[in-house]
């Protein structure tokens, strides 16, 4: 900001690398700045999500992650009082242009929640619902594509045969594969993933982060957890964040086994947080 | 449990105490609550006892009776009844949807939307002959008369705020990350109440819609000031019509025993109808709380 920032040689320069060496940026996010009404929850946030890749956000409760992952889809549009400034670049798009059409934004940056959201209907419909939204297709077009949501979510063997049962009636972690297959059937570029596994058992995460791996062949994909052996087993790059700030961005393994920051190091060994 | 505890030694003496006074006021809890069922119970015995006795098939085919005479029935103010609640309700229910959407979901945050609930509160608990007065001056004086319209109008006025609050209260109960999943999809707004929030609080409005259609069925307050009565079968809706409760408000007063005992009947059917529609949200409460 001011001249004498230039000549310090500051360990932790205030932008981390923008691009990940291996893969073209898929979302770039420059001097983004979040504010809660009058509170600033993010503070000049520089990354860049590689395509096709897993990127993980980590760190603290209220380090801010869940605010900047719901910054990609413009869901803090919902309520009043949330604000961005800063470039947000999905492509050459910018994300935070106010005349954004976000329904589009949305369908191609899809969400998947904390806890499990199945809509209040059927498990076909749940599926149907969202791809009827952008294509118009005939009853068997659309038989086939639910068909193929619900076997990249993982889920189709164990539905196959009840289609129409509520949606309501699944388990918490079949539902919540339901909403990855929901999120998947619209053809979205980019998939974020909110704690997708922090309602679920151990055996309903470990099929999540399998899929999640599958997935990355197709999507560009950004997770937020407090589980940091689920960040080091299914990401390519991890982010830590600390008081609305990235403290630092790399490469998974290279966070997890030689941090250069020593905040990340105390957090990822379990020092605080 | 309570075989468990009396076989144990009182071991310390705040512990008994407090048992005791536990019991004391489970004893007075007891009570009162028997106090206030018997009551309920004494009238519902009392209403079944008289109109089960005044209750026949004349009641349901004959029109009501000129003064003296000793026959007839009620069609005509069952018919005009159900004819005035059924108009009510068709404007008052979608009308008061409508604002309980908005004030529920587009509005949630604005000023207007708690300048409009602090209002509906107040409609919601307006005595309803202050709705009836409303309806005269408002209908019945520019009209000229009385008639059925002003009559469905004034129930109307009654079914909206009743609508209001309880659309607004069950979406709200709605849980926030349902819409936000319905927004991640790229559902507008629009669709995501229609489609997501509508269906999830279903049960609940359609509750709201019936209990609001038992408040109005038996009101007569408002109906005595719109809709008047009518001796005839008339279904002109600008003209007056007869309706039940003012028929029973009138009978009661005559000195025939036979409008007497008609009044008696009328009222076991208002109660019963108004018993139906809550067993029916009942049932519906139950199946949303069930999912």
């Amino acid at each position: 900001m001011n001249n004498l920032n230039v000549s310090v040689d500051l360990p932790h320069a205030s932008a981390p690398p923008l691009s990940m060496p291996d893969a073209p940026p898929k979302i770039t996010v420059r001097d983004l700045n979040f504010y809660y009404g009058q509170s600033k929850a993010l503070k000049s946030i520089n990354l860049t999500l590689g395509t096709n890749r897993v990127t993980a956000f980590i760190g603290p409760s209220g380090c801010g992650k869940s605010t900047l992952l719901r910054i990609f889809n413009r869901m803090y549009d919902l309520y009043p009082g949330q604000r961005a400034d800063g470039q947000v670049l999905l492509d050459k798009t910018n994300i935070l242009d106010p005349k954004l059409d976000l329904n589009l934004l949305r369908a191609r940056i899809g969400m998947v929640f904390q806890k499990p959201t199945p809509f209040p209907m059927t498990i076909y419909e749940n599926i149907a619902f969202g791809v009827r939204l952008y294509e118009k297709l005939s009853k068997s077009e659309m038989d086939e594509r639910v068909e193929k949501a619900l076997r990249g979510g993982a889920l189709w063997d164990e539905v196959k045969d009840k289609l129409n049962a509520s949606g309501l009636s699944l388990s918490g972690g079949q539902q919540q594969r339901l909403c990855i297959a929901r999120t998947v059937a619209v053809r979205p570029e980019v998939i974020l993933f909110d704690e997708p596994c922090s309602a679920l058992d151990p055996i309903s995460t470990a099929k999540i982060e399998e899929l999640i791996s599958e997935l990355k062949e197709d999507y560009t994909i950004a997770i937020v957890t407090h589980n940091m052996q689920q960040a080091a087993r299914v990401s390519d790059q991890t982010a830590f964040m600390y008081l609305g700030e990235l403290v630092e961005f790399d490469q998974t393994s290279k966070i997890f086994t030689s941090p250069s920051d020593r905040r990340t190091q105390d957090y990822i060994t379990g020092r605080f947080g | 449990m309570t075989t468990l505890a009396v076989d144990m030694p009182a071991v310390n003496p705040i512990y008994a105490r407090r048992r005791r006074l536990d019991i004391v006021i489970r004893v007075l809890c007891l009570g009162a609550a028997l106090f206030g069922v018997s009551w309920l119970a004494l009238i519902l015995f009392t209403l079944f006892w008289n109109g089960l006795a005044g209750l026949s098939l004349q009641v349901f085919t004959e029109m009501t009776p000129p003064p003296g005479s000793n026959s007839g029935g009620l069609l005509n103010a069952i018919v005009g009844s159900l004819l005035m609640t059924i108009i009510g309700v068709g404007i008052g229910a979608p009308l008061g949807m409508f604002a309980g959407t908005y004030m529920a979901e587009y509005g949630r945050y604005d000023r207007l939307t708690s300048v409009v609930r602090f209002i509906n509160d107040i409609l919601l608990s307006a005595p309803s002959i202050i709705i009836g007065l409303f309806v005269y001056g408002a209908v019945v004086v520019p009209m000229g008369g009385f008639s059925a319209l002003a009559g469905s109008l004034a129930l109307a006025v009654i079914v909206i705020p009743v609508v209001v609050r309880t659309t607004e209260d069950m979406l709200l109960l709605v849980p926030n990350p349902l819409r936000e999943a319905a927004s991640a999809l790229g559902l507008p707004r629009s669709l995501v109440i229609r489609r997501v929030a509508y269906r999830a609080a279903r049960a609940g409005i359609v509750t709201g819609m019936l209990l609001a259609t038992a408040r109005v069925a038996g009101e007569t307050a408002p109906l005595l000031f719109t809709a008047l009565s009518n001796q005839f079968w008339s279904l002109d809706l600008t003209s007056t019509m007869a309706n039940l409760p003012v028929t029973i408000n009138n009978f009661v007063q005559s000195p025939y025993d036979y409008w007497k005992q008609l009044a008696w009947a009328g009222a076991l059917i208002i109660t019963l109808a108004v018993l139906a529609l809550n067993i029916g949200a009942r049932i519906l409460g139950a199946e949303r709380t069930s999912k």
